[in-house]
């Protein structure tokens, strides 16, 4: 099914939000996930189930002044 | 020496509900390595330190930046990046829910010329993100009637810039810095354009609050001295300042025409 | 969540007395230096932490640069001019038991209540002295003095006087309302003190023992129309400083809520042998001076009024540091203008008892003018 992420479209087999960011790598290394535009907490990472169209913005904090 | 050390004691700055007493805040921004960051943290002693929030790059390594910055020490998330007061706004929302905090530096750039913040927007992103209880520290173009309607929209402070980011130039702002320290109620804290410690010092004698500085010391050859440097130069600043406000207090007026007649 | 630093119509000054009553006033007056003081006096636009600062005991030795500074912004926002009034008590009537006033209910004094013809007789005896801006005063009984009384009273002097100021008993914004109607332009209500537990000490019966209906009555007023609002506290009741801020941000949440009206602070301060009270907290003539000027670098645009209970010498030397209002030729009895031998029986002891003219030239002596009539309803 086709999910956006980071603004660019990705085509995954259904799975839960946790499972995606586990497959990037990035589970945990301090990642904030937005889901449909809504933040969500890492603790409920494993409950939600990713659906087509679904939108995710995947991001962290890093250097800037 | 000593006497002043005294005075400096109660000196602390107060920003929403925390007290720095360390008037040089500082940036994570350019550092060749992050692992300088906490080195250099600790060799200024700055307590509040800048990060920003970026989309993650899945094709390269991911390192947290929050591991590098010891708990003790502020984050101050920007929102550079936004091109406007709503995807500021929606940063703060992002930066907070993540946990970091209430503090939040509104950093609006639509100019990419001279990197100018968007002093309108900033405004408004201030005005929606102070009433929503957000330590609101806006970094703008130094303007006066702007900045007292910062101040009345809730802006914990306001941060001038000193010259355009990157330029180095120090103070090239210096007269309209000069109008918000003696104008505003809430504290002036000079952000960008300090390439010299002199430069922060300069500010802090004038009688700015605080500085931010970040490309300075992070893309020093040595950003620990450099830090460290930083923050001797806003210390002797703001010691001089308030030697200045003591000692101008003192030679008033030999008589006293209007109290005079009291005991 | 309340601002502190700029208040709403919807917000109740009460809510600000709470917040308060939770400050350390005193552990905050002992780490301010005289630096500090000194910054908040260089400031254009001041905090209530700057107020605080002026107010402080560090602000002692700054009094000549707080001085030079208030006359100067006294003369920027109204000019080389100082405005007169006179009082006029109708009725020494009253049900409250205010254990520092001369017309507590269980002190045994002459009570009267003027008639109509009573009241129209003092009030041109008090026209003939020039006199335009005048403060109608009552006890607080309304039985004996009810609005109706109020209304007619204010009606039969209205057309000798620009404008007709009440101090009375707190109200309903209805009954502010009709006595606007019926031309009194003014209103005069001092909270006495701030302090909730030495307000309950001194106000032992009565109405007045409601402290939230006064503290709210001046924001109905101003929100019923009237153009000028006075507060006050009476210094000696309470904490000086404590009280003397609670008075100021009281003054300045009217100022922020109801930017159209005119809002001044009065200066009472108890004498000792007033009513027989001695206050906990008399305040010296060099604390007193601070406070005005603490007034007026707080608040530029705010009315600062000074009655004749302050001595002849000292309220002259006052009118260049920050006054912009003087009571002149009082009689604190009832009546007392039209048969000087009526109206013995007085609220509190006069001490400038110099008669207007006098006080006229000393006015002009100051280099001021002074101003009978402020303002004139079209």
């Amino acid at each position: 099914m086709r999910i956006t992420v980071n603004g660019c479209e990705e085509d995954i087999s259904p799975c839960s939000l946790l499972a995606f960011i586990e497959a990037k790598g990035l589970a945990a290394s301090g990642a904030v996930v937005e889901y449909n535009e809504r933040i969500v907490r890492r603790a409920d990472w494993n409950r939600i189930q990713l659906r087509e169209n679904d939108r995710l913005e995947v991001l962290r904090f890093v250097g800037g002044g | 020496m000593w006497e002043a050390a005294d005075t400096m004691e109660n000196d602390t700055l107060i920003l929403g509900n925390k007290r720095f007493g360390n008037r040089l805040f500082t940036g994570t921004g350019k550092f060749s390595a992050k692992s300088v960051i906490p080195r250099m943290l600790e060799a200024s002693g700055s307590e509040m330190i800048t990060v920003a929030l970026r989309r993650v790059d899945f094709a390269s390594e991911t390192e947290n930046i929050l591991d590098y910055i010891p708990r003790q020490v502020t984050l101050l998330p920007n929102t550079s990046g936004a091109r406007n007061e709503g995807e500021a706004v929606r940063i703060a929302h992002i930066a907070r829910e993540a946990g970091c905090g209430d503090f939040i530096k509104i950093e609006i750039i639509t100019d990419t010329k001279y990197l100018l913040p968007d002093n309108h927007a900033t405004l408004l992103a201030t005005e929606t993100l102070a009433k929503e209880g957000f330590v609101v520290l806006p970094y703008v173009l130094p303007d006066l009637p702007l900045a007292r309607r910062l101040e009345d929209a809730g802006a914990a402070a306001v941060m001038p810039l000193g010259a355009p980011i990157g330029s180095n130039r120090g103070l090239e702002t210096r007269a309209l810095i000069e109008m918000l320290i003696e104008n505003l109620s809430v504290p002036v804290i000079v952000d960008a354009g300090l390439g010299r410690p002199s430069h922060a010092a300069e500010a802090m004698e004038m009688g700015a609050d605080a500085v931010l500085v970040n490309t300075a010391i992070s893309s020093a050859e040595d950003p620990v001295a450099m830090g460290r440097a930083f923050s001797l130069a806003v210390a002797a600043g703001r010691m001089a300042f308030l030697a200045r406000m003591r000692e101008e207090q003192k030679t008033a007026v030999p008589s006293s025409p209007l109290t005079g007649f009291l005991s | 969540m309340i601002r502190l630093d700029s208040f709403r119509r919807t917000d109740s000054f009460q809510e600000v007395v709470s917040h308060f009553e939770a400050f350390d006033f005193e552990g905050y007056f002992s780490q301010v230096t005289p630096a500090q003081v000194a910054l908040s006096l260089a400031r254009e636009k001041l905090h209530w932490r700057d107020f605080l600062n002026l107010l402080s005991p560090a602000a002692a030795s700054l009094l000549e640069p707080m001085a030079q500074r208030a006359r100067k912004l006294t003369i920027q926002y109204f000019g080389r001019t100082m405005q007169l009034y006179i009082p006029l008590y109708i009725s020494n009537y009253c049900g409250n038991e205010c254990v520092y006033c001369g017309f507590n209910r269980t002190h045994r004094i002459r009570r009267r209540k003027l008639s109509l013809p009573e009241i129209e007789a003092e009030a041109a005896a008090i026209s003939r002295t020039g006199m335009r801006h005048i403060l109608l005063l009552t006890g607080e009984n309304r039985e004996i003095t009810p609005i109706d009384y109020i209304e007619a009273a204010i009606r039969t002097i209205r057309s000798r006087f620009t404008s007709v100021a009440i101090e009375m008993f707190p109200m309903e914004t209805e009954e502010y309302v009709r006595l606007k109607a019926a031309g009194a332009d003014g209103l005069t209500l001092y909270q006495e003190v701030y302090d909730r537990q030495v307000y309950r000490r001194v106000h032992l019966a009565g109405k007045k023992t409601d402290y939230r209906y006064r503290l709210d009555a001046p924001a109905r007023g101003a929100a019923a129309g009237f153009r000028a609002v006075n507060l006050g506290t009476l210094f000696g009741l309470g904490e000086k400083r404590r009280e003397a801020f609670m008075a100021g941000m009281h003054a300045r949440y009217l100022e922020d809520a109801y930017p159209d009206t005119e809002t001044s602070l009065s200066l009472p301060r108890l004498n000792a042998a007033e009513g027989g009270y001695a206050p906990d907290f008399p305040v010296d003539d060099r604390t007193f001076v601070q406070f005005i000027l603490a007034y007026r670098l707080f608040l530029p645009r705010l009315g600062i009024t000074l009655s004749t209970r302050e001595p002849a010498a000292l309220r002259d030397r006052l009118m260049l540091l920050g006054i912009t209002r003087l009571s002149a030729g009082s009689r604190t009895g009832v009546g007392g203008y039209a048969d000087p031998d009526q109206g013995k029986a007085m609220q509190f002891q006069i001490s400038d008892d110099r008669p207007v003219s006098v006080i006229i030239q000393a006015i002009r002596d100051r280099g001021l003018q002074p101003v009978f009539k402020d303002w004139e309803a079209i």
